[in-house]
């Protein structure tokens, strides 16, 4: 059935991205600048008719704190502009931006996530998420818990070192058809198989490769989305939860706050033609799918996923970017699109998008 | 469309340092205070707002995943904000969005620093500052606004004891400088002229929090709420060719925006207190000015006379202000929950008599990122 939009909804109506450099040598606001030119130049607006401006990126990833300052330079801030910024994937911005429109006395809010991992060891850099006191002295980085996470998946028959190799010989098929991706082509399972382990029962090729790069996006309220966009794409739900940062205290084959966050994005209200996932270990994907209900009907990470390409704080945002872009051209309907954040699946983001006129 | 929104819980620790205590019981602590004050508990929140400087402060990156367990977030949105220094008021905006919204009936919001275990000065010394530190940023400036507004150097000595007086009758305060004095005040070290030692900001540990409600469900906290009349960001350039950084524009029209929303057109008449981000005592006679609270080149003759005194016209900083407290993170929430406490009555010996309508404030980065609300005791106070 066909979703009829109410005033107070609320669409992408603009979408760009950059693509995932394994190294990108200018600074980060470049890759900004390239996204916000060009989203305001699609839709035809100026700097001023942005009601609402929200990023998205890490200062640690350049080692340097209040890196987020320099990259208003490249989201335009003269004349001064009404602005925020969340130390979390872009698609965050995203959800207080959507918050905000909903106010109603703005009607059109840009969002911009961005990273520029290549000056720094990530996954360092990403260790330092874990618990200062008891967690992160252990040396358990992200990498590491989902090497466990993988196994415990393994162990409770949820999943076969096969089955991850097939997820990552999909990604890289499909990212074939992506000029954005960062690795592509077509790669077998047994190939797969054949690779030493990393973080047993993970090998490399199941970490997502960490890049430079940025994504935003343009939403609009329902009246403005119209003017702005033939094709708005309607963001129908919207919702994300944490569990526990402590891993023994969850069960790391399910990810229930996933499934919290598609029940409060109203995943189950509809077919989903497309989901694009947040998946930096290859395993990930198979938990993904059981907690959001996803059947074989629904194509995954047709873009080639975060293991294509991991533009890092800015590969949520591109997530929906991915899903909005095949609604708005007609390839499919209705779809999920989905961010995480924190070690082995911790903090889960669903948003659900539709077409509608 | 917006619904209104009101603070009806306020959770404070003591701001002194705290090297006993983990990150998990600071922010815990102010979060059990606001949820007591409010007479919920962690199952009445419905998602929960957090904001702090930056990661490198402590060297802990997001967190927001470490700390969920102690904030009780479990199972729901937890969403981190940081806008430099204004993060703490900006923290506090996006909780009441939250709220306003629609979507989220009741929001824990909570903002720490913990100077402690890092070297705050050496993060504020990276990146756009160029190794100056904030102090080094803002001297020039300073200098800047002495030079045009022909203000008397004893301004800034005036604001220092001024506001760390205040800080006496504050039992959250870091500082408790009993005897300090004018003569003290300018014999303190030089550190960036003219700024004198003790014209400028603690290192503070410490956490804030506030649970914010939607209008139907204030009624289940027994105290009294603070109604969030309206709030406003605005962000510039850190640097451009003509960039006016003693009259902020940003500053201006964050002002005039939020001023419009309330139905403020007098603001030093209509606005019992304020709580200003001071972190450099000549900021006062500043934002006076830069927020259009004092005409041009007036702001100063305010301090002089006493008007930013408790008891004066304008009171600002009764709490004793950045300039006696600063958990970098916390200060600009710090600055949100003591205007709510003065229109609450629950400021204590700072308590401004008959408080109705107070104004938060707070900027950051390079005197460019400028968030303020105002809270009244009544959701639509009569201005006339």
């Amino acid at each position: 059935m066909a979703f009829e939009p109410q005033e107070n909804d609320i669409a992408i109506v603009g979408v760009a991205q950059t693509a995932a450099h394994a190294r990108f040598d200018g600074p980060e606001v470049v890759l900004i600048m390239e996204c916000v030119n060009r989203l305001l130049g699609d839709a035809g607006i100026e700097r001023d008719d942005v009601g609402f401006t929200i990023a998205g990126s890490c200062d640690y990833l350049s080692g340097m704190p209040f890196a987020f300052v320099s990259n208003v330079d490249g989201m335009g801030a003269w004349p001064p502009v009404y602005e925020s910024h969340v130390e979390m994937d872009g698609a965050w911005a995203l959800f207080e931006a959507w918050l905000r429109l909903q106010m109603g006395d703005i009607d059109v809010a840009m969002v911009v996530g961005s990273g520029k991992s290549s000056p720094c060891n990530a996954r360092e850099v990403f260790h330092l998420q874990a618990d200062p006191y008891v967690v992160a002295p252990l040396g358990l980085d992200p990498d590491a818990l989902a090497g466990i996470q993988a196994r415990a998946l393994i162990d409770a028959g949820k999943a076969t070192e096969a089955d991850i190799a097939d997820v990552v010989a999909r990604s890289r098929a499909a990212a074939a058809a992506n000029p954005n991706a960062q690795v592509a082509g077509s790669v077998s399972i047994d190939e797969l198989l054949a690779a030493p382990y990393d973080m047993a029962p993970l090998r490399a090729h199941d970490v997502s490769p960490k890049a430079d790069g940025a994504a935003a996006l343009l939403i609009a309220r329902r009246d403005r989305a119209r003017e702005l966009t033939d094709n708005p794409v309607w963001i129908t739900g919207l919702d994300h939860r944490i569990e526990s940062h402590h891993a023994g205290l969850r069960d790391l084959t399910d990810s229930e706050s996933t499934r919290l966050a598609a029940a409060g994005a109203g995943v189950a209200d509809g077919a989903v033609d497309v989901a694009e996932l947040h998946t930096t270990h290859a395993h990930e994907e198979i938990i993904l799918r059981a907690a959001l209900g996803l059947g074989d009907d629904t194509q995954i990470n047709p873009s080639g996923g975060p293991l294509a390409g991991d533009p890092v704080m800015a590969t949520g945002l591109t997530r929906i970017i991915e899903v909005a872009k095949r609604i708005a051209a007609g390839d499919a309907s209705r779809g999920v699109a989905h961010a995480a954040s924190g070690a082995a699946l911790q903090q889960n983001l669903v948003c659900v998008l539709q077409e509608g006129a | 469309m917006a619904r209104p929104c009101a603070v009806v819980g306020i959770g404070q620790t003591k701001y002194k340092r705290q090297l006993p205590v983990t990150l998990d019981g600071l922010v815990r602590e102010a979060a059990l205070q606001a949820l007591e004050d409010a007479n919920l508990t962690f199952a009445d929140i419905d998602a929960v707002v957090i904001g702090k400087a930056p990661d490198a402060l402590e060297g802990v990156v997001m967190p927001e995943l470490s700390l969920a367990d102690a904030l009780g977030a479990v199972g729901k949105p937890i969403h981190r904000v940081h806008t430099a220094g204004s993060v703490g008021a900006s923290t506090a905006i996006s909780a009441a969005v939250l709220v306003e919204s629609g979507r989220y009936d009741t929001v824990l919001t909570v903002t720490y620093e913990k100077q402690s275990e890092g070297n705050a000065t050496w993060a504020l010394s990276g990146g756009r500052s160029g190794g100056q530190g904030a102090g080094g940023t803002f001297a020039p400036w300073i200098r800047e606004y002495i030079r045009r507004s022909k203000a008397p150097e004893h301004i800034g000595w005036k604001v220092a004891v001024k506001d760390r007086l205040n800080a006496l009758k504050n039992p959250n305060a870091h500082l408790h400088l009993e005897d300090i004095s004018i003569e003290k005040v300018k014999e303190s070290p030089m550190l960036w002229d003219p700024i004198h030692f003790l014209e400028s900001c603690p290192s503070s540990d410490g956490a804030a929090a506030m649970v914010l409600t939607s209008e139907d469900k204030v009624s289940r906290s027994p105290n009294k709420p603070a109604w969030v009349l309206g709030h406003a960001k605005r962000t510039e350039f850190s640097t451009f060719p003509g960039r006016d950084t003693i009259r902020i524009q940003a500053g201006l029209d964050c002002a005039e925006a939020l001023y419009k929303k309330v139905g403020i057109t007098d603001p030093r008449k209509q606005i019992d207190a304020a709580e200003l981000y001071v972190p450099f005592s000549w900021y006062e006679p500043m934002w006076l000015e830069g927020h259009l609270i004092a005409e041009e080149g007036e702001g100063w003759k305010m301090t002089d006379e006493g008007a930013t005194e408790i008891g004066g016209d304008f009171p600002v900083n009764c709490s004793g202000g950045v300039l006696s407290s600063n958990p970098i993170g916390a200060s600009g929430m710090i600055r949100c929950l003591e205007a709510a406490n003065q229109v609450r009555g629950t400021a204590g010996d700072y308590q401004v008599d008959g408080a109705k309508v107070a104004l938060g404030h707070a900027y950051g980065g390079a005197a460019q990122y400028f968030a303020m609300w105002i809270v009244s005791s009544e959701l639509q106070p009569d201005f006339t």
